[in-house]
């Protein structure tokens, strides 16, 4: 790669005279007829560059035409054309852009650049398009420099900034600039310059750029270092390495020899045998490692086979050895500066870090507090344990995606959908509570049992109507996308709506049982129904009701979690024991319970998810236990209700 | 006092009698020793169905005895299985392994073979080392006792752990299931140590009797559940029928009142909850030999969900119920899952049992709990003709989860 770059630029100064006699682009490809048509990478370099070099601004669109196989050559007479197809065969226009009439398949040869000249030609293209007057075509540069960043693009990236109109692209050819400088700059001073500029910034680029200065690669040597080699640190075998990596790196280096591998020295003694014993030992005795050494330690003796270094020898090689880390990077200039700022990055890295996993854990906490609130009110207010509260859940969901089926716009659809769902599912919850639960305010453990036939029955019907695939529920568009702060902290939008969400429920539950008579009856039915039955209240129906309700928060928390989560069936009962325990764990028969159990939830499931993130089953299992644990410490919950509304 | 533990309870002979007669019946019909009219596929079901009814025996005894709605049991159940899984998969592919190191010139070692076995068993989840937690594995002493020791070690902490901080009811019923929950989720995990969602498979290869055809090792297997179904039944009889079934039928009645009394509540539900884990592993460790294969999808919450649906719908409270309630919607549903119930045709839509099944149970479920909570075992009483006085009463005990009193039949 270096080599090349290095090759094209020697091309360009040498070819800068020949820009000055103002040749145009054809005459330059004409003159390299024979480069061009046998192109490839180690010599087109000095063409490229002259075309690059000409200012003649049909360069740029030839150079373009050749790496998309625009270009033709006649075969008659060898003239360059650019070609289109046609239903003749090609439309011709010559080099200069004027029309060239037609012409035959047959008598045109189509140029058709590998991929290693057609990367030069996007190299030198960038330099135009840094430069071209459409604004797009200047940010696509950029994009395509930063993804692919080398040497070459540096020179023409500099040239480019003074003319750029447009200051956000100004400002980000600037930042690529120094970025380009840090990496590919001559001089040692402007690198370090570059990149003490960048102290404190976060960008995923620059830690991009950074990190390939700090690479090393291991040396060994017995006595001086080479001469330049910036050392990054030594290494002690035992401690920086183990004598196992220390002496495969001497094997390495042809520095010693290699161990005798347990299957090597199996075919060694395979390879001995006489009369049935090696050197002496019956192969029927050789079923243990030691004896297996002894073996070949005398077929050594003999010299039967090669010597094989014992582990005495491996200590002392290691020990005759120095190891060393080296900056692939040589100047120490560079690779001090850069660890110093990427030391000081890394605390306000980690800050931020923080910073994104403390949104995620509170939007998990959201979505646990959606799923639970509705729990929070059957089984928290009115003790009433319903397992069908996942399934009403999946209701919700499916309710949003049946009105998608119908109304296209998602907009409106998801407005539409939200009330449909408390809708179907205050009415679910209402015909059940009559139906079954009524029946069983006594008899906890088998409302259980009940709303558990009731759920697998729901989940069933479900499977039947929508088959067992997984049905989409899409968000408007104005939910894509994610509020970004910095590259380590951003939120997706659905994410902010389902907080926002989860908070308007907090305030509409709070509100609903503090200021209006419906809460008022449901709080004195729930302390003491026969008390509030001689004060008037009907308790059937507030039951009814409260249930209805908690039912009816369960659809439009479906529909929430439809938008980022695909429905299925099993949609609910993913969701139902976290839910039971966000309630548990908060404190049963309190809103603020459960908004605290959320939040403890879904921090310690992000927390654990953090520590290790390779495995989120383990964060569920460990979350899990951590919460048997709790209950030890509180039974009741983190906010238990005291006195005689705890029931006991 | 003098009549016999027999003539107290005579429903334990009626029920070795029924048992005998079955085992029996189904002997003479087998393909091994009788008549071949019941195929071995079959007979392994109905093994099979034996060893649920004994793990319905252990959930009625600490649900319909103590009160325990455990969600949890069908965990112990499967840790059972992988315990004697584990010893079934080692010394399977031992043999394997040291057939296929003898063809090599050189004997092989000791290390070699625990190699080979290493990377056979665990080559799927990409490790090549046994994990600690086989170390037993190598002998079958060994790990039957672990199918009593682990699932009984980890009922015995977990049960400690609940039921000294006074967990109970229902929160205890999601604790359970939190656990049962939190053990499958381990197991999903590839380095968990036991083949992750791959679970351990061949186990219905016996090591060391691979000439002996299935048809054999199903009857022995039928044999050896009706005996364990048998010996339990009659254990759990006695225990229940005694003092101590006394005062865990107590407990479930009225928790505080027990405790007022002078018992200790906790050490009674503790070892409750401890023994019918170890039922229910030793019942885990005879099916899953003669299902052939164990993962961790055997431990889901829902398992154990219907466990409680068996008891519940055989009649929780009295042993024969929960044999009944188990073997009959288990083989029920078996044979409208197996697509072998014939479809109705309505019509306009026709019922495919497959997909109706599930709602069929729910209902049914629900209606049970709603107008029969008795169960099956209910329709002994009306046999027996015996009759509760209709007493409209009030709950026996101030829990919410103690028995209506028309309801309580001791």
């Amino acid at each position: 790669m270096r080599a090349t770059f290095a090759a094209l630029l020697a091309a360009m100064f040498l070819l800068l005279p020949m820009a000055a006699q103002a040749q145009t682009a054809a005459d330059i490809l004409a003159e390299n007829r024979d480069l061009v048509e046998k192109s490839s990478r180690q010599t087109i370099g000095p063409v490229i560059a002259a075309l690059t070099a000409s200012g003649d601004p049909q360069a740029l669109t030839l150079l373009a035409a050749w790496a998309d196989r625009g270009l033709g050559l006649r075969k008659s007479d060898g003239a360059f054309f650019l070609i289109a197809p046609d239903p003749d065969g090609y439309a011709l226009k010559s080099p200069d852009g004027t029309e060239a009439g037609t012409a035959a398949r047959s008598e045109i040869v189509e140029l058709r650049p590998n991929a290693g000249v057609r990367g030069l030609i996007a190299t030198a293209l960038v330099e135009f398009q840094l430069s071209d007057p459409d604004r797009r075509q200047r940010e696509a540069a950029l994009v395509s420099v930063a993804r692919d960043p080398s040497a070459a693009h540096l020179v023409p990236l500099r040239a480019s900034i003074p003319a750029e109109s447009d200051p956000a692209l100004k400002a980000q050819k600037q930042r690529l600039e120094r970025l380009l400088t840090l990496r590919f700059d001559a001089d040692s001073a402007a690198r370090v310059a570059a990149i003490q500029s960048f102290a404190g910034d976060l960008g995923l680029d620059l830690r991009g750029a950074l990190n390939p200065l700090l690479a090393t690669t291991y040396s060994v040597g017995t006595g001086t270092l080479p001469d330049g080699a910036n050392v990054a640190r030594t290494l002690r075998p035992g401690s920086d390495l183990t004598m196992d990596e220390a002496y495969a790196l001497l094997v390495a280096a042809d520095l010693a020899p290699a161990r005798l591998s347990r299957t090597e020295l199996k075919a060694a003694l395979a390879a001995n045998i006489v009369d049935g014993a090696v050197a002496g030992i019956p192969l029927t005795q050789l079923d243990t490692p030691q004896a297996r050494d002894r073996a070949y330690d005398a077929l050594e003796a003999a010299g039967a086979v090669p010597a094989a270094a014992t582990d005495a020898e491996v200590v002392a090689a290691v020990a005759a050895h120095r190891f060393h880390a080296i900056h692939a990077e040589p100047d120490p200039a560079v690779t001090t500066a850069a660890t110093e700022v990427l030391e000081g990055i890394e605390l306000k890295l980690a800050a931020m870090q923080a910073t994104d996993l403390a949104l995620d854990a509170l939007s998990l906490a959201s979505i646990y507090f959606l799923a639970a609130i509705g729990l929070a009110i059957t089984f928290g207010v009115m003790r009433v344990i319903n397992m069908a509260h996942g399934e009403f859940i999946m209701l919700g969901a499916y309710t949003g995606y049946v009105v998608q089926l119908y109304i296209s716009n998602y907009t409106l659809s998801i407005l539409i959908a939200l009330p449909l769902a408390f809708a179907v599912t205050f009415a679910a919850g209402v015909v059940m509570e009559r139906l079954v639960i009524r029946h069983l305010y006594k008899r906890p453990l088998e409302t259980l049992l009940a709303t558990f036939g009731i759920s697998i029955a729901l989940q069933q019907l479900a499977k039947n109507i929508f088959g067992t695939q997984a049905r989409p529920l899409t968000a408007p568009s104005w939910l894509d996308g994610a509020l970004v702060f910095n590259d380590i902290v951003g939120i997706s939008y659905i994410r902010i709506a389902i907080f926002v969400l989860a908070l308007a429920f907090l305030g509409f539950f709070l509100w609903l049982m503090k200021r209006t008579r419906l809460g008022l009856e449901v709080r004195a039915v729930t302390q003491n129904p026969t008390m509030a039955a001689s004060m008037g209240i009907n308790p059937d129906r507030i039951n009814m009701l409260t249930f209805g309700l908690g039912s009816g928060i369960a659809g439009i928390a479906g529909v929430a979690i439809g938008l980022f989560a695909k429905v299925t069936s099993e949609l609910g009962s993913d969701y139902i024991v976290q839910s039971f325990m966000t309630v548990v764990v908060g404190g049963v028969g309190n809103i603020w319970g459960a908004l605290a159990g959320a939040l403890m939830i879904g921090t310690l499931q992000k927390g654990i998810e953090w520590l290790n993130p390779s495995n989120t089953l383990a964060a569920q299992t460990y979350m899990i236990l951590f919460i048997i644990l709790f209950i030890q410490f509180r039974p009741r919950g983190i906010i238990a209700l005291k006195g005689r509304a705890a029931g006991d | 006092m003098t009549r016999t533990f027999l003539s107290r309870n005579p429903s334990v002979l009626w029920f070795l009698l029924a048992l005998a007669l079955f085992t029996l019946a189904i002997t003479l019909m087998s393909e091994a020793y009788g008549s071949a009219l019941v195929s071995t596929s079959f007979v392994k079901t109905l093994g099979k169905t034996l060893c649920l009814c004994l793990v319905a025996l252990a959930m009625d005894l600490v649900w319909g005895y103590a009160g325990i709605l455990s969600l949890g049991h069908m965990a112990f159940f499967a840790l059972g299985g992988y315990m004697i899984g584990m010893w079934l998969m080692y010394a399977r592919t031992e043999g394997i392994v040291v057939a296929a190191l003898a063809n090599e010139v050189l004997p092989a070692t000791a290390e070699e073979i625990r190699q080979g076995i290493a990377s056979q068993i665990f080559g799927v989840v990409g490790a090549s080392e046994l994990p600690p937690i086989w170390a037993f594995a190598h002998s079958l002493p060994l790990q039957l006792m672990l199918v009593v020791a682990v699932p009984g070690v980890l009922a015995l902490v977990f049960g400690w752990l609940a039921f000294r901080s006074r967990v109970t009811g229902v929160y205890l019923s999601i604790l359970t299931q939190a656990m049962t929950l939190a053990a499958a989720l381990y197991l999903f995990q590839n380095d968990s140590g036991l083949r992750g969602n791959n679970g351990l498979s061949g186990l219905q290869n016996l090591p060391g009797l691979d000439q002996i055809p299935q048809a054999d090792l199903s009857i022995w297997f039928f044999w050896a559940s009706a005996a364990a179904l048998a010996l339990v039944y009659v254990g759990l009889a006695w225990i229940v029928s005694g003092k101590f079934g006394s005062v865990i039928r107590a407990i479930r009645d009225d928790e505080q009142r027990v405790r007022f009394l002078g018992y200790s509540v906790e050490g009674y539900k503790l070892f409750v909850f401890t023994l019918t884990a170890v039922i229910a592993a030793i019942a885990g460790a005879l099916y899953y030999p003669q299902a052939g294969i164990i993962n961790p999808a055997e431990l889901a919450p829902i398992a154990s969900i219907y466990l409680a649906v068996w008891v519940a719908i055989g009649g929780r409270g009295r042993l024969y119920g929960a044999v009944i309630g188990a073997a009959f919607v288990s083989l029920l549903s078996s044979w409208f899952t197996g697509g072998r119930a014939p479809s109705v045709n309505l019509g306009v839509y026709t019922v495919n049992w497959v997909d109706w099944w599930q709602i069929l149970l729910g209902l049914s479920f629900v209606l049970v709990t709603l107008f029969a909570p008795k169960g099956i075992g209910g329709l002994f009483d009306l046999v027996q003709g015996l009759r509760h006085p209709n007493r409209h009463g009030t709950a026996l005990g101030p829990d919410d989860g103690a028995l209506m009193e028309k309801e309580a039949v001791e």
